[in-house]
């Protein structure tokens, strides 16, 4: 009977083109579609049933597709500086364009905005209202410098949550039934829950799991978390890998063994996917896991809405050094890794302005050595072979001579 | 009678030196200096907690400690702030307090507490949703949190009654500030554009009561004076109007600045506080009421129709934008101002600046061109 089950991969694609073609219809059936920010309240969303597209996996699709570049020059040619995020400028340069080769998106009715990844969605999304003369809907959720999110910070969040809900109903002329959110929020947790399952068994040595798959079914958990057939991918996944795990097989094909292990910081460069990817696979090494995937594995008790804004604003980008630290320090033992690879991005400041010192700390605590390469998540600009190349074979160097020192693997 | 010319000096002065400013101020008053990053930072609590709240708006410096913490796209301003932090110019500082407003701040916020573990860092984070129901108490709360972190630095309690006090110096200094600049427009020649910026920088580096009553004075000096006409008028827009050697060029080329739409300057003063509540809620309403800030969320954008108001009201000639290098948040706002500006037919000069910039003759050429066309 389960001969006929589709695979995940099958199953991602078939959900990756429905999302689109559910927005594309929305709007020619004259619903509103929204643009929202990759981490926001989609359940909000969900729940009254608006189409909505994500700008951030959009212009990483555009990205990989080699053409940013026609977007970002339109975009900096009225004005835009170099210095912006790469996705704004490709998607800004998109929403005058209106097309584009690796996939068209509906243009939006309203922006839905939550600044838990950084300040710069915040501008962003506000010049896209202006231009576009339409309605903006944010969540604005407070740095968490303190150990935990402050009480104040929730009780903010919460008022905004309901003005939220009254804003999307003005803009609908439909009414939130809360029975809906809460089965929303049910499946959501439950696509969270097998997102993480899946991504976490990279833990196993060697990983079944190849990092850059990962990326790709990341768009998934950007995208539609709040869908039952979510749910039912990510668990589809999640058994695949526990398949490979059980019959001993690594990431890629028999014979290609996973050397070492390492954590990915940072968003992929989306133009320079093939060589990122290839480079590492010649050496052996593998990422088993990202600081970046975690961020979807959003978590709540049931119909706890507290718990829903304090979710989205206690993720790693909204918080503080120490946090990281942390985290990854976390992750380099349960991944057991060899070592780490900082993206320093050029889009993105909120990550690259604690990458210093998180690096030292890093170090300093679990005594696993780092790199740190140029490169950007669509700005094709930036990123250069010669020196990922050097950087890589400067890593596995010296996690060569550390498992050597302690005997082998 | 003071002499106007003697009170401009004396400000222009401080501003100039602010080192040697703030250890004049510490001999001078006997209390203890505090750091206060950009922007919005609630100086009222700081001076009601017994500090001097001194601005901290970078400053000439060479960049080589902070390139520990940060990389060579990041804002020059919070950089040269790192790099004093790390080699020792701020060493008299009891604290800083850094506004977690921008990505940058954010992290940087961050990085101070390992850079600098010797100088306590006081974050603090606005509401972004300025205007719903809950933000002002929010807002509140936030300022309660920096006032328990002074009084654990400090060692002193802060009353109610001394936030009520600060708060009406600051009220007071800021009713000053928004006269001032309206006075200024009337003397560009008196007041130059280097002159203007000196004046109102003063403000970070000194006792806010001392520095009001001499603004005070040099205004009530200046209306005794025939009004003055400058050659060519402008409205300025931005972080702030540095490095002072472009404000020396544009007065080369006879243009001066009739009305600023600043960070350091204007949005700091311009919103009045609204008459009710506590002097903790008038400052969290001043947020809230702020128009036009790059650093506030605002989805209408008024920042470029409220320049246009500015430009007519002033009869300008034409409106410069300083941008502040690798500053993201006046960089996404440029070409909506941008697109404003020329529908509305109005010359706008774009300036891209920093703080560590050392040849000036392209920023030259580019202003006198300007002028040119004005």
């Amino acid at each position: 009977m389960g001969e006929e089950r589709k695979s995940s991969k099958q199953l991602l694609a078939e959900l990756q083109a429905k999302h689109y073609a559910d927005a594309q219809q929305a709007k020619a059936e004259g619903k509103p579609v929204a643009w929202s920010a990759s981490i926001a309240m989609q359940e909000i969303l969900e729940a009254m049933d608006i189409a909505v597209v994500y700008p951030e996996n959009h212009a990483a699709a555009i990205g990989a597709r080699k053409e940013s570049m026609e977007f970002i020059n339109n975009a900096e040619g009225r004005g835009y500086s170099t210095d912006i995020c790469s996705y704004a400028r490709v998607n800004i340069g998109y929403s005058d364009i209106k097309h584009a080769e690796a996939q068209d998106i509906p243009l939006p009715d309203f922006v839905f905005c939550c600044d838990n990844l950084c300040n710069t969605v915040l501008k962003w999304y506000e010049n896209l209202a202006k231009d576009l003369n339409i309605p903006m809907v944010l969540v604005n959720t407070p740095f968490v410098y303190d150990d935990e999110v402050p009480e104040r910070s929730v009780k903010y969040m919460r008022k905004e949550f309901d003005h939220v809900i009254r804003q999307l109903e003005e803009i609908t002329g439909k009414k939130m039934d809360p029975k809906r959110l809460e089965e929303v929020m049910e499946t959501s947790n439950e696509a969270a829950k097998w997102w993480k399952a899946a991504y976490s068994t990279a833990v196993k040595n060697p990983s079944p799991l190849s990092g850059f798959d990962m990326f790709n079914y990341m768009a998934a958990a950007v995208t539609m978390r709040g869908k039952k057939e979510t749910v039912e991918l990510f668990r589809t996944w999640h058994d695949e890998l526990k398949e490979r795990g059980e019959a001993g097989m690594g990431p890629w094909k028999p014979g290609e063994d996973e050397k070492y292990r390492v954590l990915w910081d940072g968003i992929a460069c989306w133009t320079n996917l093939s060589t990122t990817f290839k480079t590492l696979k010649k050496y052996g090494v593998n990422v088993v896991c990202s600081t970046y995937p975690d961020i979807w594995n959003l978590r709540y008790g049931s119909n706890d809405l507290d718990g829903l804004v304090k979710a989205y604003a206690e993720h790693y980008a909204n918080r503080s050094i120490k946090f990281s630290v942390d985290k990854m320090s976390a992750l380099a033992e349960e991944f057991q890794l060899d070592g780490i690879l900082y993206h320093s991005n050029r889009s993105c400041k909120l990550m690259d302005f604690r990458q210093y010192e998180i690096q030292r700390q890093v170090e300093a605590r679990t005594g696993i050595p780092y790199v740190s390469f140029d490169g950007d998540q669509t700005d094709p600009r930036i990123f250069s072979d010669a020196q990922y190349e050097t950087r890589i074979q400067a890593l596995v160097e010296v996690m060569e001579n550390k498992k050597n020192a302690k005997g082998g693997k | 009678m003071a002499d106007y010319k003697a009170l401009i000096a004396q400000l222009t002065a401080v501003a100039a030196t602010p080192g040697k400013s703030v250890a004049a101020v510490i001999k001078e008053t006997g209390k203890e200096a505090f750091g206060c990053f950009p922007l919005h930072t609630p100086e009222e609590l700081v001076y009601a907690a017994g500090y001097i709240p001194v601005g901290m708006w970078g400053g000439r410096t060479e960049i080589k400690l902070a390139d520990k913490y940060l990389q060579g796209f990041c804002c020059t301003i919070i950089k040269a702030n790192i790099e004093m932090g790390l080699n020792g110019t701020y060493k008299d500082l009891k604290g800083v307090i850094i506004p977690c407003i921008c990505d940058t701040l954010k992290c940087v916020s961050e990085d101070w507490i390992y850079a600098c573990p010797q100088i306590p860092v006081i974050p603090i984070a606005y509401p972004m949703q300025r205007k719903i129901d809950g933000a002002i108490e929010y807002m509140v709360e936030e300022f309660r949190h920096v006032q328990a972190k002074l009084e654990e630095i400090s060692g002193r309690k802060i009353t109610d009654e001394q936030i009520e006090a600060a708060f009406a110096i600051y009220e007071d200094y800021r009713q000053a500030m928004r006269e001032f600049v309206e006075v200024a427009a009337d003397y560009p020649l008196t007041i130059d554009a280097k002159t203007r910026h000196l004046i109102i920088k003063a403000a970070y580096f000194m006792d806010k009561a001392k520095y009001t009553a001499i603004v005070k004075d040099i205004i009530a000096e200046l209306k005794q004076l025939p009004k003055e006409e400058a050659k060519i008028k402008v409205v300025v827009s931005g972080l702030v109007s540095e490095p002072v050697e472009v404000l020396d060029i544009l007065t080369e080329n006879g243009i001066a600045i009739v009305a600023d739409d600043l960070s350091q300057a204007s949005r700091k003063f311009r919103t009045p506080a609204r008459a009710e509540g506590t002097a903790l809620e008038k400052m969290a309403g001043i947020i809230a009421d702020q128009k036009g800030d790059t650093f506030l969320y605002e989805p209408e954008k008024y920042k470029g129709s409220m320049l246009i108001d500015q430009y007519k009201a002033k009869k300008a000639d034409g409106i410069i934008y300083f941008q502040m290098k690798f500053c993201d948040p006046e960089e996404f706002d440029f070409p909506i101002v941008k697109k404003e500006m020329e529908e509305a037919g109005i010359p706008l000069l774009y300036l891209e600046v920093d703080q560590q910039i050392d040849s000036f003759e392209q920023l030259r050429t580019r202003i006198q061109s300007f002028a040119e066309i004005l």
